[in-house]
């Protein structure tokens, strides 16, 4: 016997004994209607005039389906990357004393400050077939500019940042003790970073994910650069967007991005609902 | 398993937090590290479960030396003094942790795992919360559960360090109680650390006192007590008065009269004497004695505490009296200690 009710289905969290909660939740919902509503109603309305079939046949157009995958796709690669190499690198950040450490944590940050074109041209001059990573590549049959590749490595530096920042403080908090007792329990090094730290640093890692995957998605400057955008190959959708909009397409511009929308919104609300259900067992 | 702390120096920085200490622990035995704030009593912990490397000396487990096994080897239980339980994992999976990550061979099957974590959870008088995560516990629960998490992975040696420190009085002095029983029942090696003497006279077989990164003194509760071999111990177990005293042909001197204790042995010099303040003899006329007039009083309990002030120098020590005793601000006083020790000043 339990003294709790068991979770049964969905319902409001118990507001607080900290005051406010009425106030706080009505500003967050007139401020969310605001800036993200709004515009994004306005989105789907005036792709909504196209009428359904207008709008079926540009979505299943095969164009549009292959930016959409390669947006998708890089973005989803990118993030897994990202997620592996972000938290070694927070790791190594948080646990090591070495020269030079402070000099690292402060690079990390880099790709949030540098206008993400300038980050395209560097990266395009880099990866290119005459560049100085592309030279070593190309003997290997390896190319990297302008082709999907390209754009996975422009969304890995990108998003790397995301991943970092947000699992960084969380491996801060780790308690040593909890390691140590782990040790004297007779767990290894590994079983101790598999079964106790791992499972610890999930939640931040998920959510690092999620923003690295939001932020390849939508990245429009790095990629255009290095992509080469040739359509049904490197073209991504944000573009393919643009172009529609010089196209005075505007109906097509508007449905592409509702279509993308769409699926952010599902896989971001999957990525929150996992988190919830692993944040809910740590109370 | 007996451990023997054999001559341990441990540094931080070439900071000492211990100066060559030794320490023989039986095996089956309850130890108490009693000890002041900073004193090394979690360093000396550490030490023996494997959680530090000392600069110098050895740790012995029964014969052997247990420098050259990793803490994983050890087998010992150690339960923090924050508990430092994997919040993630249910009670259960807590307490089953150190038998699931056991090797292949030696791992019980997950049937009699959960049914050892019940048992100890049993034991512990946590049954019916497996299902509980550490979050959803109170600090006690949380206590307990780290116990029987140490206990699961049947130690040669418990390590306990402070393991009441957060919690309120009432609930000490159950777990203590308990701690004891426990102790009893499955006979482990035992040593925990705690700076609350009470807890460590009660409960314990031999109490190690530790100060300034050494041992003072190892002994029974009855032993640090009755008989402290150091002003330290003397100040530090129990209540306590001194007095700075002065050896003339085997006599003690307060200012310019003799006190009516003798010493012996003792050579010439200064000295201070100290006695508990309850066990003293309250004299009448007053040849050879220590006399003070009453400068302080107040009422503790089932008696009254004085403050006297002893001839020219103005000493102050404190006594005890009856309550019933006369004594008002500024009479005149005159006792003698029933037990009392000498401790020779140094240099
Ligand atoms: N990791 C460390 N690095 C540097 N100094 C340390 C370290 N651990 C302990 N010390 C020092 O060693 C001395 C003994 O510390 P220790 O933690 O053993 O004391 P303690 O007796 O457990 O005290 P408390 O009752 O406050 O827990 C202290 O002066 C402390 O500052
Ligand atoms: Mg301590």
């Amino acid at each position: 016997m339990t003294t709790e009710p068991a979770q049964a289905g969905w319902r409001f969290k118990a507001p607080s004994v900290i005051p406010g909660f009425g106030l706080t939740l009505g500003f967050s919902l007139a401020y969310l209607t605001l800036i993200i509503l709004i515009p994004l109603t306005g989105l789907v309305w005036r792709s909504a005039s196209l009428g359904w079939t207008d709008f079926w046949a540009i979505a299943t157009d095969r164009r549009t389906v292959k930016a959409l995958e390669i947006s998708f796709g890089t973005a989803l690669i990118a993030a897994a990357v990202n997620v592996v190499f972000g938290t070694i690198v927070a790791w190594v950040l948080v646990r090591y004393r070495f020269p030079g450490r402070r000099v690292i944590d402060a690079m990390v940050d880099l790709p949030f400050a540098l206008p993400t074109a300038v980050a395209g041209i560097a990266l395009t001059t880099l990866y290119a077939s005459k560049g100085w990573i592309g030279s070593l590549l190309a003997p290997l049959g390896i190319k990297v500019a302008y082709t999907p590749l390209g754009i996975v490595i422009a969304l890995i530096f990108i998003g790397l940042p995301f991943v970092v920042r947000t699992v960084q403080p969380i491996i801060e908090e780790i308690d040593k003790e909890v390691e140590e007792a782990a040790a004297t329990l007779g767990a290894s090094r590994f079983q101790t970073i598999t079964r106790i730290l791992f499972p610890g640093l999930a939640p931040a890692i998920v959510t690092g994910f999620a923003l690295a995957f939001a932020r390849g998605v939508g990245e429009y400057g790095s990629v255009i650069f290095i992509a080469g955008n040739m359509p049904y190959v490197s073209e991504i959708a944000p573009l393919l967007i643009v172009i529609k909009l010089e196209e005075y397409n505007y109906a097509a511009a508007t449905a592409i991005a509702t279509i993308m929308l769409v699926i952010s919104f599902v896989m971001l609300l999957v990525i929150n609902l996992l988190q919830s259900w692993s944040r809910k067992r740590y109370g | 398993m007996e451990v023997r702390v054999a001559n341990v120096r441990k540094e931080f920085d070439r900071f000492p937090a211990l100066h060559d200490v030794s320490l023989d622990i039986k095996s089956g035995e309850l130890i108490a590290l009693l000890g002041p704030s900073g004193s090394g009593k979690t360093t000396l912990l550490r030490l023996i479960a494997g959680l530090e490397k000392p600069t110098k000396g050895a740790i012995y487990f029964g014969e052997e030396d247990a420098s050259h096994r990793t803490i994983q080897e050890r087998n010992v239980g150690f339960v923090f003094q924050h508990y430092a339980l994997f919040r993630h994992m249910t009670v259960a999976d807590n307490v089953g942790f150190g038998l699931k990550v056991r090797p292949g061979a030696t791992r019980p099957a997950a049937a009699e795992i959960r049914r050892r974590a019940s048992e100890l959870l049993d034991l512990v008088q946590l049954s019916g919360l497996e299902k509980r995560y550490p979050a959803q516990l109170s600090g006690g629960q949380r206590q307990r559960v780290a116990l029987a998490r140490a206990m699961a992975i049947e130690p040669k040696v418990l390590l306990l360090d402070e393991p009441f420190g957060a919690l309120d009085a009432q609930v000490r002095r159950e777990l203590r109680r308990w701690l004891r029983e426990i102790h009893d029942a499955t006979g482990h090696t035992t040593v925990f650390v705690t700076h609350d003497q009470e807890e460590a006279l009660e409960l314990a077989d031999r109490v190690v006192v530790m100060s300034q990164g050494r041992i003072e003194q190892v002994g029974t509760a009855d032993e640090v007590y009755d008989t402290p071999n150091s002003p330290f111990v003397y100040g530090f177990i129990g209540e306590s008065s001194s007095l700075p005293v002065k050896v003339e042909d085997g006599q003690l001197w307060v200012a310019d009269r003799p006190i009516g204790l003798s010493v012996p042995d003792a050579p010439n010099g200064k000295a201070e004497l100290y006695f508990r303040p309850h066990d003293v003899e309250l004299l009448e006329e007053c040849n050879g004695c220590i006399a003070g007039t009453v400068v302080a009083s107040r009422r503790v309990a089932g008696t009254r505490r004085v403050e006297l002030e002893i001839g020219g120098e103005r000493q102050r020590v404190e006594i005890e009296l009856p309550i019933e005793h006369p004594a008002a601000q500024k009479s005149r006083v005159a006792f003698r200690p029933r037990r009392w020790k000498v401790f020779l000043a140094e240099g």
